[in-house]
């Protein structure tokens, strides 16, 4: 028995283990007896003794601590205020980020001049200063790209931990400990404190789940973390069950379902830019989205619901009935909740149809499928 | 009885010329949740080595392989609905399939308990 694929957690690097960074909460997750694996130079939990379906599903039923301290946070204090840091930083992305009142969050991307995707992140207007969120993999470049165009008004926050609780029971577990964020809705922010410390909460996350993210000194994070961990709701959770988590809710995984190479209209993501930029433009790529939206994609991003039960991975050829090549699959694998495979990949536009009978070649076999709605589960955001 | 192992980390028990066979429990443990197997047809042939199944946990796919060669006479369908059987008792009831030698002698090539003891700790 040879393992053949697939682990995307464990990609990036081949540096060696004494050379990857650690996060706040190195020492806390051996503790609890994680499986720690390299991912994007980062030592990681991929999972806990309890394992992946059983984190997925705690996560969906109670509520899941995971540590994403790898993540780049990063803040912008224009000396103009915070709307011209606004104004600048559209710039670069496609997000409506001026309209974003103080509080508020949004999802966007830094694009190409072409018209591809070099991150996904997420950004919040804190009042005073713009705040950001990057993917772990891409904060180097995402910081020099920052540092040209807004230079020293761009500050890493290199001493921040960032944890996320997720899951129905979040709110119940965090409550009592963060004044203020019980009454908080989906993505929004309130600068707070968790037990007494300092914290930047947000109500988003990336599970499909209700739950927050926090910001915490590093320094705390561990206590905090271990005080979250002793209500009866929370769990921790690796990186493998945040994995099946954001599939499932039918969210991109930057590097696989996203990249350089895909576009905004492919990729699904064009309610993201918001209409005022959607008719001016003014980012990186613009004149791709204006044509693909008045043209139709060449190739959609959707979802893949297998009939049998074999799972199909990322890479997976994609092909209509008759066998000829239509895409491939860019994120796959079993979903706990959905209780069997669930695929995202990219077909061409003519297949992209909810209910288009696909197939799926899994080890040279073509396997019955059929494009499906995204997310595969209803997600449990607390709106307002 | 007698029970050996493979590199590849299956088990194989053979009686009156039968060999049951599976993955070990060091297998299960590595792969983590198993939530798929694709199991051999009974009357097929394999050649040791060959190709004889699939195993797919949460995380990844792996191939299972013949540790030895013969006709396959027999294959655990309760897999198929209950692929974590294999998680909860991986050289028991967690079996995949039953193979009629064709060559006992190359049960020789294969690692008795202690040494793949040794070699799943390596």
């Amino acid at each position: 028995m040879v393992t053949a694929d697939g682990d995307h957690m464990s990609e990036t690097s081949g540096r060696d283990s004494d050379a990857l960074h650690t996060t706040p909460l190195d020492a806390l997750h051996r503790e609890l007896g994680a499986k720690m694996v390299p991912f994007a130079g980062y030592a990681m939990p991929v999972q806990y003794p309890m394992g992946i379906l059983g984190e997925h599903k705690h996560t969906r039923t109670a509520a899941g601590l995971f540590d994403v301290s790898h993540m780049g946070q990063l803040r912008i204090d224009d000396p103009n205020g915070v709307a011209a840091a606004a104004a600048r930083l559209e710039q670069l992305v496609p997000g409506e980020i001026q309209a974003l009142a103080e509080g508020r969050m949004r999802y966007t991307q830094f694009t190409t001049a072409d018209g591809g995707i070099l991150d996904d992140l997420m950004v919040t207007n804190a009042g005073d200063h713009l705040f950001l969120v990057v993917n772990a993999a891409c904060k180097a470049d995402d910081t020099a790209r920052l540092r040209g165009h807004f230079g020293d008004a761009v500050t890493e926050l290199p001493d921040r931990a960032l944890l996320a609780l997720q899951g129905p029971k979040a709110a119940e577990a965090l409550g009592p400990l963060a004044p203020g964020v019980a009454e908080m809705t989906f993505m929004t922010a309130l600068a707070t404190t968790v037990d007494g410390v300092p914290a930047f909460v947000t109500r988003s996350g990336y599970t499909g789940e209700d739950g927050y993210e926090m910001s915490l000194p590093a320094d705390a994070a561990e206590r905090i973390a271990r005080k979250l961990l002793g209500h009866e709701a929370v769990a921790p959770i690796g990186l493998g069950a945040r994995d099946s988590l954001r599939l499932e809710a039918g969210l991109c995984l930057y590097g696989h379902d996203i990249d350089t190479t895909t576009s905004l209209v492919e990729a699904g993501l064009v309610w993201s830019i918001g209409k005022r930029r959607r008719e001016e433009g003014g980012f990186p790529g613009f004149e791709r989205v204006r044509r693909e939206l008045a043209e139709g994609p060449a190739r959609r991003r959707v979802g893949i619901l297998p009939e049998g039960r074999a799972p199909a991975r990322e890479g997976t050829e994609i092909t209509d009935q008759d066998g000829r090549s239509i895409g491939s699959v860019t994120s796959g694998g079993f979903g706990p909740t959905v209780a069997g495979p669930v695929a995202m990949g990219y077909v061409e536009t003519a297949h992209a149809a909810v209910g288009t009978k696909v197939q799926l070649v899994v080890r040279g076999k073509p396997m019955p499928a059929a494009v499906a709605k995204l997310p595969f589960v209803a997600p449990g955001y607390k709106r307002g | 009885m007698t029970t050996k192992f493979t590199e590849d980390h299956e088990w194989v028990a053979v009686e009156d010329g039968v060999g049951t066979v599976g993955i070990t429990d060091h297998a299960q443990e590595q792969l983590g949740d198993i939530v798929y197997i694709d199991l051999p047809t009974v009357g097929q042939t394999l050649s040791k080595g060959d190709e004889a199944g699939v195993v797919e946990s949460v995380k990844a796919a792996s191939e299972i392989y013949a540790p030895v060669s013969g006709e396959i006479v027999a294959v655990n369908e309760a897999l198929v609905d209950a692929p974590q059987s294999v998680n909860d008792d991986a050289e028991g009831g967690g079996w995949f399939f039953k193979i009629k030698l064709s060559d006992t002698s190359e049960l020789d090539g294969l690692m008795d308990a202690d040494a793949y003891k040794a070699h799943a700790e390596a």
